[in-house]
């Protein structure tokens, strides 16, 4: 591995004006007038004047934590009676923004004005009071309590606890049109009849400005498109939604107005009528998408990894801990709570993975990617199924042997399954190599060997720290995400399980990460991609595959395919071969038996 | 680098002083609002320690809470707490005293075999506890809590003459029957003061070996991850099942060791009038020593200091039970301060290591610009 010179070090107020320069370079024509991506010194979106008073007005909001800013010199300005989006990636800053909206936090400089007026809030009490709601991405729902129960719980002394309240309910569930039933207990109720009871919550304490934190990432299509029209149900009756997301085809089918966050600071504004999901995450990222146009082919026909009807229940799989009885899933995936035993979460997923060769799988969180990764370590049993590793059965294998055999891991959920946070990045290092060189020797550690890697890694993919003593808490995301893949990349690993490599990591990160892959899939390395992001996806993989309901149900060739067509598939909506050009037959049942035969 | 280390000693110190001083007020205040002269008691006490016979029942006592202290710091390393120290102490030493008297063997083989005994008894009446909690989720806290109440009552029923048990010649008390002279351990006479138990020696050097095993050996390191991130050990390819009872396996041999200074280096028999409670004082000494060795080493002197030094308050008309309060105030102290202090350390560093590469970073930059 070498070392990385040439990384864009773009984190100063300077070189942010260079990105907002680079970014212009993608906006030639602006897309319209009013909401033209204007961007003042200042940062300030111009609107049309002749507006009421706009229901929010952030302006110059800055947000410090300890060793990252989270929040810098943000300026929005949210208009009455419309739903505005707020995009950006994992971990720029936008929940920490709503946090400081909603009052749950305080900014360290910046004013906020509701309907023009200025306001400053120390507690979600002030918020509400305003009249600003917000709906959390983790549902906070008593599921043996009515919905009744729930919506009044807390706020008893609106309209009490009975008769009244319930007309009040009934109210607000016929005007905007959410069809909730009071008296339905709420563990009974599926996701997106729980959000609306979150919904409802908000709204029966007065709420006129909704913050939705990501409300779609539990819900299927169908689910979505009935959310979408409930938010416009209540855009008609003049409130304002503040939709907080990453999912650019969505945010365009139900914004008036788009702002774009990067790195803690706005970096631009967008109308959804005109602009493209492609311009959008160019905005979202800075023009650093990765180009499938100079990617050369490093496919070889050696099959690394070859995976053969693996199929695992819900409930009937052999969990690792044996007091979690729910599987090691990360907190978002909710769905996993409403999922019923016996469901096949994995469902005769069979795939081959050539040295050299990386495959993406796309899918919405929660539709199997998780029992994937976990069957692949060893880290659940599968109910069925073989997996072949260079040529040898690993289906029973332990962890440990899997690893040693040259499988690779960056984890989806780095905190819970990639570090050791209260340790020293050294004993980080040995993290899942302990048997191998140069961090033990015979059974007996060997720290010195294991130190004087670490300080490699920390030179070579540039983890920004003052040493290899502090504790892995004390970096952030990006710095400790890089130190996860240099780790992995360090054993020379025959097969790369990659799962969200660069959530929540900044853009310079984001490269150095997508060159390690690339330079190490040069050297032969399969690479198994799994990530939310589509152009990373896209970008990154030489071979698509779409996951639903725990099936590939369809494939694609990242040369030509484009993120709306994996969207369709991503929905269930499409399946078998995606060619835009059409000239393979596409199966409908979306079999993908006889691509495997390929 | 070199400052993060001094650092982190520094906080190291900080807790277990903060813990021992507000102990101590407390302690004073305790006995100043019940009427009792706050600073006699705690003056007899120091004044009692300054005896060397009282030095030798220190450090014997010492011995023993050092090996007790030592099994369940294991537990805790990796997140188990095992309450059982108790049960599988006095268990083992009851089997390896029947085991011991029962056979006579040559000098050092003699003694090898009880401390095995011991050993394999402390660590299946643990492994118990650790294959419940491994195969059916039963919690250690829980079961081992049970097993020492079982262990009570097995020992009273085996020790029963119609069992294994031995009916001294005019006397009520109960033994196991003495202990062949090929197995007792040597002393280390101190003249007139009385004698320093040989293998008190032996438990303290179990603490560089388990120095040793955690911190520089593979099995270390994957008890340590599981302690440390249940989740992130299996990811790394750690069996938390294996590990789970493996690690219950260790405590309870090493919990059987406690026993073995009194046993091979006084009693030579197991009486009913074995020390009941030498093991809940391990789980106070290996919080207050923090797992560590020698923070163990220094906690179980002053849990020994505690014992044998106020042991003669009753002579001098105060309650020896100011003892007791204090160890029981030492725990509430250690467990708050320790909290405080590693949430003030983490923040700390956070923000040590944010200024750091604010630092840094900035000259990263000029030296971009300037290219």
């Amino acid at each position: 591995m070498t070392t990385w010179p040439y990384w864009p070090r773009v984190f100063t107020s300077d070189s942010a004006t260079r990105v907002e320069a680079s970014w212009t370079r993608y906006f030639h024509s602006p897309p319209c007038p009013p909401c033209l991506p204007l961007l003042s010194r200042q940062g300030e979106c111009v609107i049309n004047a002749s507006s009421p008073p706009p229901a929010v007005e952030l302006h110059g909001i800055t947000k410090r934590f300890p060793g990252v800013v989270a929040n810098k010199d943000i300026a929005i300005t949210v208009r009455k009676g419309t739903v505005h989006a707020l995009i950006g990636e994992n971990g720029a800053g936008k929940s920490t923004l709503m946090k400081i909206l909603y009052g749950m936090q305080k900014p360290d400089e910046g004013t906020i004005a509701i309907d023009g007026e200025q306001v400053a809030f120390n507690t979600p009490g002030d918020a509400i009071a305003r009249g600003i709601g917000m709906v959390h991405q983790h549902f906070m729902l008593a599921d043996n309590l009515t919905v009744l129960e729930n919506v009044v719980l807390g706020g008893e002394k609106l309209y009490g606890i009975g008769a009244k309240a319930r007309k009040k309910i009934m109210e607000i569930s016929d005007a905007y049109g959410l069809g909730v039933r009071p008296d339905a207990l709420v563990e009974d109720l599926g996701v997106a009849d729980r959000q609306r009871v979150e919904i409802l919550k908000v709204l029966y304490r007065g709420a006129k400005i909704l913050i939705l934190d990501e409300p779609t990432a539990v819900l299927v299509p169908q689910e979505v498109d009935a959310l979408f029209d409930n938010l416009r149900e209540l855009k008609s009756e003049g409130l304002t939604v503040i939709f907080i997301s990453h999912k650019l085809g969505e945010v365009l089918k139900v914004a008036d107005d788009i702002t774009v966050i990067r790195r803690g600071t706005t970096v631009g504004t967008a109308d959804p009528r005109t602009a493209t999901p492609k311009q959008l995450a160019e905005l979202m990222v800075g023009a650093e998408l990765p180009s499938p146009e100079t990617r050369e082919s490093t496919v070889t026909d050696v099959p690394m990894l070859q995976v053969a009807g693996l199929t695992v229940a819900a409930g009937g799989a052999v969990v690792a801990e044996p007091e979690v009885l729910v599987p090691a899933a990360p907190a978002d995936s909710s769905t996993h709570e409403v999922v019923e035993a016996g469901r096949l979460l994995l469902d005769d997923v069979s795939l081959t993975i050539h040295k050299g060769e990386i495959l993406g799988i796309a899918g919405v969180e929660g539709n199997g990617q998780t029992e994937l990764i976990e069957a692949l370590m060893g880290m659940m049993a599968p109910d069925a199924g073989v997996i072949t590793l260079d040529g040898a059965d690993i289906t029973k294998m332990s962890v440990r042997k899997r690893r040693e055999g040259g499988i690779g891991y960056i984890p989806e959920d780095r905190h819970r399954h990639g570090l050791l946070l209260e340790s020293p990045l050294w004993e980080n290092r040995i993290l899942g190599h302990v048997t191998e060189a140069p961090n033990s020797k015979k059974g007996i550690l060997d720290p010195k060997a294991a130190r004087k890697d670490t300080e490699r890694i920390v030179r070579e993919y540039d983890v920004r720290t003052p040493g290899i003593d502090v504790t892995a808490a004390s970096l952030s995301g990006g710095n400790q995400q890089k130190l996860i893949v240099g780790r992995e990349m360090s054993h020379n690993p025959k097969f790369l399980i990659a799962a969200h490599p660069t959530r929540g990591v900044d853009v310079g990160a984001q490269a150095q990460i997508w060159d390690a892959i690339r330079e190490a899939r040069r050297e032969g390395l399969a690479v198994l991609l799994i990530s939310a992001d589509l152009d990373e996806l896209i970008g990154l993989s030489d071979t698509l595959r779409v996951i639903y309901r725990g099936r590939l149900v369809a494939d694609a060739d990242p040369a030509t395919v484009t993120p709306e067509e994996l969207g369709t598939a991503m929905t269930g909506a499409a399946s078998g071969h995606l060619e835009a050009t059409d000239n393979h037959s596409a199966a409908a049942d979306g079999d993908t038996t006889e691509d495997e035969a390929r | 680098m070199k400052k993060f280390d001094k650092d982190r000693l520094l906080l190291a110190i900080a807790g277990p002083l903060l813990a021992l001083v507000s102990a101590f007020v407390l302690t004073m205040i305790v006995l100043a609002a019940t009427g009792i002269n706050p600073i006699e008691p705690l003056r007899i006490m120091v004044e009692n320690g300054g005896y060397e016979d009282v030095q030798i029942l220190i450090v014997n006592q010492a011995g023993t809470y050092y090996l007790a202290a030592l099994a369940v710091a294991i537990g805790f390393r990796m997140n188990l707490f095992n309450i059982g120290v108790d049960g599988q102490y006095r268990l083992a030493a009851m089997i390896s005293a029947v085991v011991g008297g029962a056979i006579a063997l040559p000098g050092p083989l003699h003694i090898l075999l009880i401390v095995v005994v011991a050993m394999l008894t402390g660590a299946f009446w643990a492994g118990i506890a650790g294959v419940l909690k491994a195969k059916r989720g039963v919690s250690e806290v829980v079961s081992t809590i049970m097993l020492n109440a079982i262990a009570t009552s097995l020992i009273a029923w085996l020790i029963l003459p119609k069992n294994l048990g031995v009916q001294v010649e005019g006397s009520n008390d109960l033994t196991t029957g003495e202990i062949a002279q090929s197995g007792w351990f040597p002393a280390l006479s101190m003249g007139d003061s009385g004698e320093i138990y040989g293998f008190t020696f032996i438990a303290f050097a179990l603490g560089v070996v388990y120095w040793f095993v955690l911190n520089r050996t593979r099995f270390g390191f994957d008890l340590r991850a599981s302690g440390a991130s249940e989740s992130a050990a299996a990811a790394s390819g750690v069996d938390s099942k294996k590990m789970i009872i493996t690690a219950m396996l260790i405590s309870g041999a090493v919990a059987g060791l406690s026993g073995m200074p009194v046993l091979l280096g006084e009693s030579h028999t197991y009486t009913l009038v074995f020390p009941v409670g030498v093991g809940f004082t391990g789980i106070t000494i290996a919080l207050l020593g923090r797992n560590s060795p020698v923070g163990i080493f220094f906690a179980a002197l002053l849990m020994a200091f505690i014992d044998k030094a106020s042991a003669g308050l009753d002579t001098a008309g105060y309650a020896k039970e100011i003892g007791t309060i204090m160890k029981g105030l030492i725990v509430i102290a250690v467990v708050v301060s320790y909290e405080l202090i590693r949430r003030y350390g983490i923040r700390r560093q956070q923000q040590k290591v944010g200024e750091e590469l604010a630092a840094g970073h900035a000259m990263k930059t000029e030296k971009e610009v300037a290219a």
